[in-house]
């Protein structure tokens, strides 16, 4: 009886403490995979928008009249049932700015559920700010009024790579491979289509697809790739099928440079180390390994501070941060989020730790246009480096306003 | 043709690395009788101990270290564990197995992370061989070659020319009768086991830098072993290594020859469909050889079960 008083009062005072709360903090609700074989990739994440809410903003007095932002974590073991009932968890706790990236299935399903809702319970609208998935219908078919993405989607990442390549004589075939699911098929096509029109005499040696997470040796499709007489590889692979492939193209004799989306941190830059030099790139938006900018080396140095084996492997959640907290100012209110999407649309950003060129959320579909740069593994110091190994990435060729003259098929309805 | 004879290599490298965890693991299921679920978690085990060991002295002290202290955790598991768990019959047994693996990742995962480790080939083999028109060979994988044969004649010569490994066969196929003639058969079978797990840990030191070394490398191996052990036939040494090789092999030539589905059915009559994306039998005329390479070694399990259940080379009914 008496622990059931105790309780009773506990729960009291943790409801009076969360409603004061509520009315100084804005919170975030970060969706992501916090268990399971990915939960890597997202503690990191998590620990990374921490941080940045921490350092840019509240220790910088916070939004409006002081308000603090709190990042909130929901696991969603990255299956899209599970983001769901997160999301409606969130939404029941008053949480009003969804942020995910991990896996454009789970996107999709979180950017339908976010704007049935808001059709539903104008009250309570929310906002997604999609900061990873690069599924490209995320901003074409698909896009709505309450998704921002701030990561540059396949086809411009497609887009800049295949720039970089037009301009390289010395590159006659290439051969383009990947997991055989969505985003591989993405890749591959939107490599095919772009190579053809930038470069007719380009020819494609190789177009294939291998079995995601299933390949215990990837020897016979590196022998492929070698004696297809290939000059250049691109692969959309990630985790160990990316570690897989280009171990095994490298150990059998292939030179010439493998472009990849994905080929660094978690563990693959410190697993790749001195055989990654020089053949493996990498195009991503985001900052050189160290940053130039000062400050921006100063964040990185604090981070590794307070997470020693953490990377700022996604870099682009700094400009999340930001670009929420200026939004929110603007609009002068956390609360009605229409103002503040409206605030975000078209904001000019040119406060980003990683870039010296401003960036700007097209309002047409809700798209970051920003820099996109293609790396290069190469030795990097501490602690600019990532996995703590000594290497990292370094621009090699940088595209201004990446994929800002792709068309978009967004026909998007405003409130 | 050089293509080919490279591809030979290839499989004859993924086949004897298959042949190192077959081997030990045919003679554990010859002695339980059920198969052993975590035999792929001691292979995993074998490439992290060593990982971790290569941190502190080098490649090689893992290689002779690493193999020991996973032998020794097999050998105690049976005698601690396994055997305490036998009296209950078989079923228990399977669970015991399968729960031991599940147990075994998550070891893994909990001191050495979720993500792939930097385990590399030492600097004395990070050359390369040979070359056959421009397809490279490293040394690494001549030296994993040699370590595979090396056991092979090594278990051979211990299994069918030795005292010991008479008292083992016998053991296997007439427990009772060995044990009145004296023989301590819960200590060869507590032998056999940690040899087995052994052989796997070996099999992870070597196979580690190559593959990979991360917390899913015994998921991915795990069911081919079976298979393996299935066709080549119970407790035979000699079908664990045909098997293996076969397999390898199939895997390799499967993955490298683009062969499709769509010349097959038009050199069999068939006519394509001219609107491919509507065709109710698109998935079947897309389908290339790589893409059903890694079915391939189950389909040879099933028929070796359906033409011959007691394996290639085995003695008894599975």
């Amino acid at each position: 009886m008496k622990s059931l008083k105790k309780f009773a009062l506990g729960m009291a005072v943790a409801g009076l403490a969360a409603t004061a709360a509520a009315a100084e903090t804005v919170k975030i609700a970060y969706i992501d995979p916090l268990s399971g074989p990915f939960a890597a990739t997202g503690t990191n994440g998590l620990h990374q928008y921490q941080f940045a809410a921490d350092t840019l903003v509240n220790e910088r007095g916070g939004v409006l009249d002081g308000q603090m932002f709190e990042i909130v974590a929901f696991d969603n073991k990255i299956s899209p049932k599970e983001s769901l009932i997160q999301l409606q968890v969130a939404i029941d706790q008053g949480i009003r700015y969804v942020v995910q990236g991990n896996s454009s299935g789970v996107a999709n399903a979180l950017t339908d559920a976010i704007a049935k809702h808001n059709d539903r319970n104008p009250d309570d609208r929310v906002l997604f700010l999609n900061y990873s998935a690069v599924d490209p219908a995320l901003t074409n078919d698909k896009c709505n009024f309450w998704h921002f993405r701030f990561d540059a989607h396949a086809d411009m990442k497609m887009d800049a790579l295949t720039d970089v390549i037009a301009e390289n004589e010395d590159i006659k075939k290439i051969y383009v491979i990947g997991q055989d699911y969505s985003f591989g098929k993405a890749v591959a096509s939107a490599a095919v289509r772009m190579l053809t029109a930038k470069r007719p005499d380009i020819e494609i040696v190789g177009n294939e697809l291998h079995p995601i997470g299933n390949v215990q040796d990837f020897t016979p499709y590196a022998r492929k790739v070698v004696s297809s007489g290939a000059d250049a590889m691109i692969t959309g692979n990630w985790g160990s099928d990316m570690l897989g492939l280009g171990k095994a193209v490298i150990e059998n004799g292939f030179s010439g440079p493998i472009y990849t989306y994905y080929a660094a941190a978690d563990g693959i830059t410190a697993a790749f180390g001195e055989t990654g030099v020089g053949s493996l790139k990498l195009v991503a938006e985001g900052g050189n390994n160290p940053p130039s900018k000062p400050e921006a080396q100063e964040y990185v140095r604090a981070f590794k501070e307070k997470h020693p084996d953490g990377n700022i492997s996604q870099s682009r959640i700094t400009n999340v941060v930001q670009m929420l907290a200026m939004a929110i100012d603007d609009a002068g209110t956390a609360t009605d989020v229409v103002q503040v999407a409206n605030a975000l649309e078209g904001m000019e950003f040119t406060d980003s730790l990683w870039s010296d060129n401003p960036m700007v959320m097209r309002p047409d579909d809700h798209q970051l246009i920003q820099e996109v740069h293609i790396y290069g593994h190469v030795p990097v110091e501490a602690p600019f480096d990532f996995d703590n190994s000594g290497y990292g990435l370094k621009y090699e060729n940088s595209i201004v306003n990446a994929g800002a003259d792709l068309p978009t098929t967004c026909e998007m309805e405003r409130p | 043709m050089s293509l080919f004879i490279v591809n030979i290599l290839d499989g004859l490298v993924t086949g004897l690395l298959l042949f190192m965890l077959c081997s030990g693991l045919t003679l554990i299921f010859s002695m339980m009788g059920v198969l052993n679920f975590a035999h792929a978690s001691f292979y995993m085990l074998g490439a992290y101990f060593a990982y971790q060991i290569s941190m502190f002295t080098g490649f090689w002290a893992g290689l002779i270290v690493a193999p020991i202290i996973v032998g020794v955790m097999g050998a105690l598991i049976e005698r601690y564990g396994l055997r305490r768990v036998h009296q209950y019959g078989h079923v228990p047994e399977l669970i015991f197995t399968f729960g031991l693996a599940l147990l075994i990742e998550e070891f893994v995962q909990f001191f050495w992370g979720r993500q792939q480790v930097p385990y590399n080939p030492p600097e004395a083999l990070d050359f390369t061989a040979f070359a056959i028109a421009g397809n490279t060979f490293p040394a690494y994988k001549v030296f994993m070659i040699f370590m595979a044969i090396a056991l092979f004649l090594v278990l051979l010569y211990i299994l069918t020319r030795t005292r010991v490994g008479m008292t083992i066969q016998a053991a296997l196929s007439y427990p009772e009768t060995v044990q009145n003639l004296g023989h301590n058969v819960p200590m060869v079978f507590m032998g056999v086991f940690g040899v087995g797990t052994a052989m796997a840990g070996l099999a992870g030191v070597i196979a580690g830098p190559v593959m990979g070394t991360f917390p899913g490398m015994a998921f991915t191996l795990g069911a081919i072993v079976f298979v393996c052990i299935v066709v080549g036939g119970l407790g035979s040494l000699w079908g664990a290594l045909v098997a293996s090789l076969l397999i390898g092999w199939m895997q390799t030539f499967a993955a490298s020859y683009n062969l499709r589905m769509e010349d097959l059915l038009i050199w069999l009559g068939f006519e394509k469909p001219t609107l491919m994306w509507e065709s109710a039998w698109q998935d079947l005329w897309t389908l290339t050889l790589p893409q059903v390479g890694p079915i391939l070694p189950y389909l040879f399990m099933v028929i070796v079960l359906v033409v011959r259940p007691q394996g290639l080379f085995g003695k008894r009914e599975t």
